[in-house]
């Protein structure tokens, strides 16, 4: 297992390095002056000199990948433009609600999927398979920007059920949550489903039945074990796709993470926080697929990668 | 039969909206950008079946402008992202060695970045605007087709019809594009399908953010993010472009879904 590990951890590696130097090369590399984007056409050659000069961007390329890397070391991302704050610091203030936001959208998923798809696949073929069907087609097809909008006219502001927007109590983390979770939710009870009808005709479930055990043993203990593996690899695919969906949602509600924070960057042409946000949110992705995989070993001794 | 049902509802879904994209002009009942700042956020009325927006400007026709915007950057995605996806894929798949390595380690990555950080990143970059969206949303979207293209070259490359061709003399390149080609087609355009769903997708979020098509070209993306502002007062503002986009996902969904039960039958 302690070498598995190691191995996985040699192929991260340079996974890691080209993702980041991928993102120190959009910035620098991009036609387009980002000095200029930043203030924009009518700024001065002055001010539009100062800001390169203050960014290190009248530096030779080499060197200041060679800084970017060095600070990277460091964990410093350099300094935010429109916040005059260190963008680590900024970033470290934030990363909790996301991370909150994050697992709960994740719970909601699971809780909505296992439920459907285990109704779906004890009652094949009815109403309620049907319905999880329905519910699996219209989950994916509802982009987060308009199921949100849509669950706050409803449920904040018509029904007054729930807070329209903003990080509190429990109540603030409902909508989001549920906005978040619910394309993660439709493609897990589809995998869960056919999962579980797979594993039901499998021989061991027959013969768990011909030992006597009650069906509810038989569904959770035979079936649903076996159905779970492809779910554990879905779930961290759809961790990322999380947290890149966390910025547009963060966005809806207002929720004070790291999505909102990169919108907040890019609206302020803010490039030193645009690029630590896109590091750590690919860095997170990267780091969560590495955690998977050593998972899936231990929930599964007999997968092997490579020799 | 509900698969083939699903596949004649979503062809039928797209015909429709590709002819209102098509016959826009003659479809709308108004100017989509002309400003009336007299009858702004208007719910449904006679003259306006949907309402206006802030600046007085017709939903309906908007919304039937707007679907332009996203089959065109939906359709001009997938053909860019199929083309590059498929001529790497291919190569990587039928060469092997080096050139596989290189490719497969920059595919991996470019899928190191999460659904559509990176094309957010590149948008903020570059700016707004429709070419920007296209080529962003390109920049990671060839990466399945070339995964897909290689794996199914690997898969193909050893059998005897590849081989004859090959004692035939038939040169790489017409190999790849007369013998393989054929074989790939119908996984190709199911993902695709899904392909242009996500793109569409994609789409609106960037114009959701802001770093979509720029004002006063109507987008169903764009026109939410306008919306967002006048929930409170004008949700139709935001309901009518994301019915838009929900229905026309629903559609490429069904078709996918019926296309992928195709295939896994006839397999």
């Amino acid at each position: 297992m302690k070498r598995y590990f190691f191995q996985r951890l040699l192929l991260l590696l340079p996974t890691l390095l080209g993702a980041l130097t991928l993102v120190f090369f959009l910035i620098h590399l991009v036609p387009g002056d980002p000095v200029e984007v930043m203030l924009g056409e009518t700024a001065s050659a002055a001010d539009k000199e100062e800001l390169r000069r203050s960014l290190g961007l009248d530096r030779p390329l080499l060197a200041q990948y060679r800084s970017f890397l060095t600070g990277l070391l460091t964990v410093d991302l350099g300094r935010s433009l429109s916040e005059r704050a260190s963008v680590s610091a900024l970033i470290r203030a934030r990363f909790p609600a996301t991370f909150q936001l994050t697992f709960c959208a994740m719970a909601v998923a699971l809780l909505l999927s296992f439920s459907l798809a285990a109704m779906a696949a004890r009652h094949r073929a009815s109403w309620i398979d049907r319905a999880a069907l329905l519910f699996s087609l219209f989950g994916l097809s509802l982009p987060n920007f308009w199921l949100g909008p849509m669950l706050m006219i409803v449920f904040a502001i018509q029904l007054g059920w729930t807070p329209v927007s903003g990080r509190g109590g429990l109540g603030h983390l409902v909508l989001p949550s549920l906005t978040l979770g619910l394309g993660m939710a439709a493609i897990l009870t589809r995998i869960l489903r056919a999962g579980l009808l797979q594993a039901i005709r499998e021989d061991y479930v027959r013969t768990a039945r011909a030992k006597g055990l009650s069906e509810s043993r038989v569904w959770l203990k035979h079936t649903l074990r076996n159905a779970l593996l492809p779910v554990i690899t879905i779930v961290s695919l759809q961790f990322g796709s999380l947290l890149a969906g966390s910025i547009i949602t963060e966005t809806v509600f207002s929720w004070p993470g790291i999505g909102r924070l990169t919108v907040q960057a890019i609206q302020a042409r803010d490039y030193p926080l645009v690029q630590g946000c896109v590091l750590v949110i690919a860095t997170t992705y990267l780091l969560v697929n590495f955690l998977t995989d050593i998972f899936y070993r231990l929930a599964d001794p007999r997968i092997h990668y490579g020799k | 039969m509900e698969s083939k049902r699903g596949l004649h509802a979503g062809i039928l879904i797209l015909l429709l909206l590709a002819s209102s994209a098509l016959f826009a002009p003659a479809l709308a009942p108004h100017d989509p950008t002309r400003q009336n700042l007299g009858q702004d956020l208007l719910t449904s009325t006679q003259g306006h079946p949907l309402g206006t927006d802030k600046l007085g400007r017709d939903i309906l026709s908007r919304t039937i402008y707007g679907s332009r915007v996203s089959l065109l950057v939906g359709v001009a995605t997938v053909a860019l992202s199929l083309s590059i996806g498929f001529a790497l894929g291919a190569l990587a798949g039928y060469f092997g060695g080096w050139l596989d390595q290189l490719l497969m380690r920059l595919v991996d990555v470019l899928l190191a970045f999460p659904g559509i950080l990176l094309a957010i990143a590149f948008t903020a970059v570059l700016g707004p605007g429709l070419d920007h969206v296209i080529l962003a949303l390109c920049l990671i979207g060839w990466t399945g087709y070339a995964r897909l293209v290689r794996g199914e070259i690997l898969a193909l490359r050893e059998r005897e019809f590849v081989h004859a061709a090959r004692a035939l003399g038939c040169a790489p390149g017409r190999v790849i594009l007369c013998h393989l080609l054929p074989n790939l087609l119908p996984p190709l355009v199911i993902q695709a399908t899904f392909g242009l769903a996500a793109a569409i997708v994609a789409e609106g979020s960037l114009s959701f953010l802001g770093l979509g098509v720029e004002p006063p070209t109507p987008s169903w993306g764009s026109m939410l993010n306008e919306g967002r502002q006048f929930l409170l007062v004008a949700p139709h503002l935001t309901t009518y472009p994301g019915l838009a986009i929900m229905i026309t996902v629903i559609a490429l969904n069904l078709i996918g879904d019926a296309l992928q039960d195709r295939l896994n039958s006839g397999r």
